[in-house]
């Protein structure tokens, strides 16, 4: 692998920028006569509004304009749209009302965007919003996704009676009924999966220009996934077309999926410069974002799982009300339908499975993918109630794990998806040696000599990355194609330029792209750079979000990486008077095999510039592009092993140990895969814990909107993890990858709260475990 | 933030005038909620007239038993104090749990018992330890002090200069933390000295610190963790909120109570 190479520690390059405060994220971004945005925003849940009077405000000191809706619609600027159709079980396409990127008419939650203030400071634009008056008629209001089903509630959209968005199902109905009624035992529980604020690091942000002169706009934005964002602008939001719209995503702090939609802000402010003649620049504040970023999770479900007098799991019948918030983002169809219920097999050999999954409306900030998108979900449901078989069965959750493993791939499961590796067994036993769980009993009784209640839980789970075959997913309703694109650039001195159609948001693409070129051809990670994230540089690419950038996107550089290799060798045979098959590149050499005769790498790139002495017909340069459109999905596996003591008298957990091992299939750089995992298991435990979004239930407003009430994991929560990998390597890509960005989120809030109960000798406790809940549920276990 | 106007007062008698000529004035000591409060809009002091600079506010003096904590004096100080360690540590170590390092660093005791967050720290042990605040103008007991959330006995214009107590035979602290805000949810502080047993609770009650009679009766009699185990704690006038019901923050009492006598 070399220094450099594939499986090489390799600090960092782009490090040196974000710790020393040299980043360059949107907010930084400043251009001539660029003035600020401040949003009026709703401050009810659900109204109808009556009128908006801007006079007073528009005459404030600094203001530039005042806009709203009516103009915005007048402009022919379109609704936000949901990228994904999803059909209900009696056939009907799912019913959206429609999301105005500034409301004139209903606002339906609180932070619903009503009017864009552009002033000459972000002070000013702040007080001119205040001065702002809505008259609101004032609606009910309903938060809870269960309860706005319920007759008599409000209704949220026109077009979704009920506020039911779809009802959808995924496998066979009949069998998992017959399957559930001859089990010998079946487990059930009812299962909430808590919502969730996404939080990055550096909140929303963006810099609409449009230069008047070119007839052109520049959209700099906090995005996962520029041309997406162009796209989506162009067609559907009537912005501008393509050709006249740049979006750049410069650096950009994290994003956990909450930027991958394309939000209201971005398009009001594009169209505001126009409408202003100034470029606008607006970035959220803590508390936007805790109003307005879409938030993950929000499922209510009941779960059977049925088991044969063996121990064998005979069917799984899943109930799921998903939360869907007070508009459809852009992937929020898919989360809780195709990253959800195809990965309810798990990683066990099921016969049988039936998943039925309502989405609903209510007064709620919009809920799309969050790190892991469905299936966290999934594990969370499969491993609570394995874990609660396995104590109502009486026998050893890891013995009733390895009973139901599926043990030969490639495997087809009811659900879907085709498991093509894995060795669920391989990462079982290594987690059991590592978190010694032979040995628990006796730390168990130790803490009981302390007055603390010891408990221990696994979760095996399995995903799937690598979004993904686009024909696949094109049958299952999605709007767009999954594939990814690179371009290898050789400059004529043998510097390389990879531009990727992936976007790094915090994953250090510009350290692991790097050394699959410092791998393939031997030359220094130095000497090549990774250009990403501004559609006028960059190709047509999907962006970067489910862990794809390794499987996808780097598959779409080793595609362009052979046509390079294919043709720098064409030219070293040419100038060494060899046959092209006998040339090997080794340490950045091309040589001739078997000879002494050898070329440095600058020099064919220079020949294929200089074009002095090229192969008869060759066209002159070194560059070459590939779109790859990945074969299968990929499957990510592993099992985590938590150990908590409770204390009895307060219920406050403390993790006192976390094991996970995982198999991610071969490993590019493993100090960013571990580093990967921590930071997923970072907010798994944040879910499991501590996070919960909650709105008051009775007007629909948000009660944790700071830090004050939002509870987010701290160092001091958190215990070291022990983190191994077990390698089975991806046969469906060509670098065998699988995937490891949101695996630590999706793996570790089961095995979390498993311990958690299993301290507490209570199997009904839901996430987040707070004190007060984990001291109710043990004393309520009494 | 709206805009405000800035004055650094040189002494009290300084800060007292410029109070007195300008319109919607706050004091500002360390700012760690004023501050924060402006920048949410929240709060739109028009001046703002700086303590902090003001030097016969500030340091820690201890003659015998008898502690004087200049109201600037900041977290970090009360927390590393040498003398102070020696006569009543249990304040100490409550001053090192406030914030974080950051805070502790320019939060002062005269700002937190002027605000009398009713899950500040400082509350808890200045009604335990039967403290006086001593005021530009005249000197006020704990007790007289603290009259409801975010409301103390403070006349508009008078500022906190000192705090001063005599340090008991034996003091402790215990909170238990909001997991979100790392505020107390629940702390409670316990001191044994001459004038007896005293136990003051912050961050439960409904109407901000209280003493429990209850549990001083317990310790009077016993004074140990044990005696806390048959004290009932009524849940009736705590708060409750998103984290913590009524009655969780009512077992909270007791075993912060017990875990203060433990540490005592």
């Amino acid at each position: 692998m070399g220094l450099e190479g594939i499986g090489a520690r390799v600090v960092r390059k782009e490090d040196k920028r974000f710790l020393t405060g040299k980043g360059r994220y949107t907010d930084d971004m400043t251009v001539p006569g660029m003035k600020y945005a401040f949003f009026v925003r709703s401050a009810h849940a659900h109204a109808r509004i009556v009128s908006i009077d801007t006079s007073a405000a528009k005459d404030m000191p600094g203001i530039i304009d005042i806009l709203g809706g009516k103009e915005l619609q007048a402009d022919g600027i379109g609704n936000l749209i949901c990228g994904w159709m999803i059909h209900s079980k009696d056939g009907s396409p799912m019913k959206m009302g429609a999301w105005r990127p500034l409301a004139h008419e209903t606002v339906r939650y609180v932070g619903d965007a009503i009017a864009i203030v552009v002033a000459d400071s972000l002070a000013e634009a702040r007080d001119a919003a205040e001065a702002v008056v809505v008259e609101y008629d004032v609606l009910p209001a309903v938060t809870q996704a269960s309860r706005a089903l319920e007759a008599g509630q409000p209704q949220i959209h026109p077009e979704a009676s009920n506020n039911l968005i779809f009802d959808w199902q995924l496998g066979d109905a009949d069998s998992t009924d017959a399957a559930v009624a001859r089990a010998a035992h079946v487990t059930e529980m009812k299962i909430v999966n808590n919502r969730l604020s996404p939080n990055p690091m550096e909140p929303r942000a963006t810099l609409g220009i449009y230069d008047e002169a070119e007839d052109h706009y520049t959209c700099y934005t906090t995005s996962q996934n520029p041309h997406v964002a162009r796209l989506v602008m162009s067609a559907f939001y009537n912005v501008a077309p393509e050709n006249k719209l740049r979006v750049i995503a410069p650096d950009v702090g994290g994003g956990f999926g909450s930027k991958i939609y394309i939000y209201p802000e971005e398009i009001v402010c594009l169209w505001a410069s126009k409408k202003t003649g100034v470029p606008v620049k607006w970035t959220s504040d803590r508390t936007e974002a805790f109003l307005t970023d879409a938030h993950g999770r929000d499922h209510e479900t009941t779960v059977k799982m049925a088991f044969d007098a063996d121990h064998r799991i005979i069917g799984l019948k899943v109930d799921t009300i998903a939360n869907i918030g007070a508009y459809m983002s852009l992937f929020s169809s898919a989360t809780p339908t195709y990253l959800y219920a195809t990965l309810l097999s798990g990683q066990y050999d099921i016969p049988a499975i039936h998943a039925n999954v309502r989405a609903v409306y209510t007064n709620t900030a919009p809920v799309d993918a969050y790190r892991g998108a469905g299936r966290p979900e999934a594990t969370y449901v499969m491993e609570r109630t394995m874990e609660t078989a396995a104590r109502e069965l009486g026998i050893a959750p890891a013995e009733l794990r390895r009973k139901n493993f599926i043990r030969s791939f490639p495997h087809q499961t009811p659900v879907i998806m085709n498991y093509d590796a894995g060795d669920f067994e391989a990462s079982l036993n290594a987690a059991l040696a590592a978190s010694d769980y032979a040995g628990f009993p006796a730390r168990k009784a130790e803490a009981a000599t302390r007055g603390m209640k010891r408990g221990i839980g696994m979760s095996c789970y399995i995903e799937a990355c690598g979004i993904a075959p686009s024909a696949a997913v094109g049958s299952l309703g999605a709007g767009v194609g999954l594939w990814e694109s690179a371009e290898v650039r050789v400059n004529a001195v043998g510097t390389i330029e990879v531009l990727t159609g992936s976007h790094s948001h915090g994953q250090g693409h510009e350290t692991t792209f790097a050394q699959l070129i410092a791998d393939r051809f031997g030359v220094s990670m130095d000497s090549v750079n990774i250009v990403h994230g501004d559609t006028d540089k960059v190709q047509m690419g999907m962006g970067t979000y489910g862990s794809r950038s390794g499987a996808v996107g780097m598959s779409a550089i080793v595609k362009a990486l052979d046509k390079v290799e294919a043709k720098a060798k064409k030219i070293a045979a040419h100038l060494m008077e060899a046959d092209e098959s006998d040339i090997v590149i080794e340490n950045g050499e091309l040589k001739v095999a078997g000879t002494d005769k050898t070329l440095p790498w600058f020099q064919v790139a220079l020949a294929a510039y200089t074009a002095h002495n090229l192969p008869s017909g060759m066209e002159p340069g070194l560059k070459e592009t590939a779109f790859y459109d990945p074969s299968n999905f990929t499957f990510p596996a592993g099992c985590y092993i938590c150990e908590v003591e409770v204390d009895p008298e307060t219920g406050k957990t403390q993790i006192v140990q976390f094991v996970a091992a995982d198999d991610f299939g071969n490993i590019i750089n493993p100090m960013i895969v571990e580093g990967q995992v921590h930071g997923g298991i970072a907010q798994g435990i944040g879910q499991a814990l501590l996070e919960a979004v909650h709105y008051d239930p009775a007007n629909g407003q948000l009660i944790t909107a700071s830090y004050m009430d939002y509870a987010m994991p701290r160092a001091d929560d958190l215990p070291s993890f022990q983190v191994s990998h077990q390698t089975t390597p991806c046969p469906s890509n060509p670098l065998g990858i699988k995937g490891c960005g949101e695996a630590g989120a999706i793996g570790s809030p089961p095995a979390l709260i498993n311990a958690i109960t299993d301290a507490i000798g209570n199997n009904e406790l839901n996430m987040p475990a707070t004190p007060q809940k984990v001291w109710l549920a043990a004393n309520a276990a009494h | 933030m709206y805009a405000t106007n800035y004055h650094r007062a040189s002494s009290v008698q300084d800060a007292l005038a410029l109070k007195s000529s300008t319109d919607e004035t706050k004091y500002l000591s360390g700012g760690m909620t004023l501050i924060a409060t402006m920048k949410q809009r929240l709060a739109a002091p028009s001046d703002l007239v700086d303590l902090r600079h003001v030097a016969d506010m500030k340091g820690i003096t201890v003659s015998g038993r008898s502690v004087h904590l200049g109201a600037g004096t900041t977290h970090y100080d009360v927390s590393a104090s040498a003398a102070l360690k020696s006569v009543c540590p249990a304040i100490c170590h409550l001053a090192s749990h406030i914030g974080d390092p950051h805070v502790r660093h320019m939060g002062t005791i005269g700002g937190s018992v002027a605000n009398n967050d009713p899950a500040a720290d400082y509350p808890a042990a200045l009604l335990a330890l039967d403290a006086v605040i001593v005021t530009d103008r005249r000197q006020i007991s704990a007790a007289e002090f603290f009259t409801g959330l975010f409301e103390t006995a403070l006349e508009e214009d008078e500022i906190v200069t000192a705090v001063t107590f005599e340090a008991p035979e034996k003091a402790g602290y215990s909170k238990f933390a909001n997991p979100a805000s790392r505020y107390a949810m629940t702390g409670v502080f316990v001191a044994k000295g001459a004038g007896g047993v005293r136990v003051a609770v912050t961050g439960a009650g409904a109407d901000g610190v209280f003493r429990h009679a209850g549990l001083e009766q317990a310790l009077s009699a016993n004074w140990s963790p044990e005696a806390v185990a048959g004290v009932t704690v009524d849940s009736s006038n705590l708060m409750a909120d998103i984290h913590a019901s009524a009655e969780y923050r009512a077992n909270l009492v007791k075993v912060m109570a017990k875990r203060a006598v433990a540490a005592a």
